[in-house]
């Protein structure tokens, strides 16, 4: 796929996206929802070239490392902590966030237990079924691409009828967290670059209230330079036009109906409830939480642990939160590149390689040669 | 947390497990939200999970197109 890096079919793309800038009333802001898509951006040097050409992207809550409150991030410290012979299995950035607890990497764990760092669910689930007397707690974080994955796995340990395997969830869903960005009407958008993984699960249609209710243009876009492009100027032609739509661009890797097989997984083995936010506070079905016949998987009440409805407290200063809502950049807190660096960051937006603060750190701070 | 590869499937057993082939590595995957998927087949792994088969046809048409915008280009 390096034809979608081509610097001649970049440049004629930041060309047409030009053109058609210059024809909108005012000057085009996009919010890019994906973490994903922020790190492409910036790590081919998108973002700079765009606003070159007249459009502004501003990032979203695409970082499901980032939007798990502290309170379900102190959870999982206090279970690892407090429990004996306890393995807690996590995705490997959600063990640097930082809360007034510390992080699971400074967290002792209680006699016998241990953190695992794991790469998938399954790896999670062979752990329990290798040690029996162990138990097994799956600290999950994901939006719709990872859900499905931890559906099947809890679907499976029941299935194998382990009673050794749970799972501390921290499942977010992007369409209801859009809709309460756009009510809360902090930031003036002008259209959206939608996840291309989480729409390879949920298809167009979740997003279709944003073009018919908000009249704002949108595109699903892959995570090359170029399809990131194309997404762009399809989303500047429908605002030119004046037909918001929800476009695919990303239809190599992705049907307009999602993952039918997936869905139906998810809806087998999560409920949707009023989920709270790190910076975007309880936003309507916004979360998912085991359905009943399920709910002997759920780590919360198994091992007493807060409710996912309590957020908790941030860190004093971090404003992760408003990075999260697109309200400021990192480049606004004044903790950023000083107090809060990769090395020691105060909030999860600093941690996560999907976190707009690493990703500015990493990649924002570089002068372009003057011209 | 979305990131997720190309791979292409080398080996498919009836359990819904199997390989892939990553940029050269062998890796385990699970294919069970890809019932349609064969052997061969180039699909799209997230935390060890195929969520999507590739459409070889899509992808031509793809890489056609920004063919032609090279070819247009200056």
């Amino acid at each position: 796929m390096k034809e979608l890096r081509n610097p001649k079919a970049i440049r004629k793309l930041l060309e047409d996206i030009g053109e058609i800038a210059r024809l909108l009333s005012r000057p085009p802001r996009l919010m890019e929802v994906c973490g994903t898509h922020t790190m492409s951006l910036f790590r081919h040097g998108l973002t700079p070239l765009l606003a070159d050409v007249g459009v502004e992207m501003v990032s979203g809550p695409g970082c499901p490392v980032c939007i798990t409150p502290a309170g379900i991030h102190e959870a999982a410290i206090s279970l690892v902590s407090g429990e004996k012979d306890l393995t807690l299995a996590t995705f490997g950035d959600m063990t640097r966030v930082p809360t007034r607890m510390g992080s699971l990497q400074t967290a002792v764990p209680g006699p016998g237990s241990r953190i695992k760092i794991v790469y998938s669910p399954e790896e999670a689930l062979e752990e329990a079924r290798r040690a029996p007397a162990r138990r097994v707690v799956f600290f999950g974080a994901g939006f719709e691409t990872t859900i499905p994955a931890i559906a099947f796995t809890a679907k499976r340990a029941a299935a194998e009828g382990l009673a050794n395997f749970w799972v501390l969830p921290a499942l977010w869903l992007v369409p209801p967290a859009l809709r309460a960005i756009l009510e809360a009407g902090e930031i003036s958008i002008s259209g959206f670059i939608y996840p291309g993984h989480v729409s390879a699960i949920i298809g167009a249609e979740p997003y279709e209230f944003i073009a018919r209710d908000h009249g704002l243009p949108g595109a699903i876009a892959g995570f090359e330079p170029g399809d990131i492009l194309l997404a762009v100027r399809s989303v500047l032609e429908q605002a030119a036009a004046g037909t918001p739509r929800v476009a695919l661009e990303y239809s190599r890797a992705m049907r307009a109906e999602g993952n039918p097989v997936a869905r139906a997984l998810m809806e087998e083995v999560f409920e949707p409830f009023d989920a709270a936010w790190r910076g975007l506070g309880t936003i309507p079905a916004s979360g998912l939480r085991f359905r009943e016949r399920f709910a002997g998987f759920d780590a919360t009440p198994k091992f007493g642990l807060a409710r996912p409805g309590a957020a908790g407290r941030d860190l004093p200063g971090c404003r992760c939160g408003d990075v999260l809502r697109g309200i400021i950049r990192p480049e606004g807190c004044r903790l950023f590149g000083t107090k809060c660096v990769p090395d020691s960051p105060l909030g999860p937006c600093m941690v996560s390689y999907e976190g707009a603060c690493l990703i500015h750190f990493k990649y924002g701070r570089t002068r372009r040669p003057s011209s | 947390m979305c990131l997720a590869v190309p791979a292409k499937i080398t080996r498919l057993e009836d359990s819904g497990q199997g390989t892939v082939d990553y940029m050269g590595s062998e890796v385990k995957a699970n294919f069970p939200l890809v019932p349609k998927a064969r052997l061969g087949d180039w699909v799209i792994i997230h935390a060890g999970f195929a969520i999507s088969v590739m459409d070889e046809q899509e992808a031509r048409e793809t890489l056609q197109l920004f063919k032609e915008m090279a070819d247009a280009s200056r």
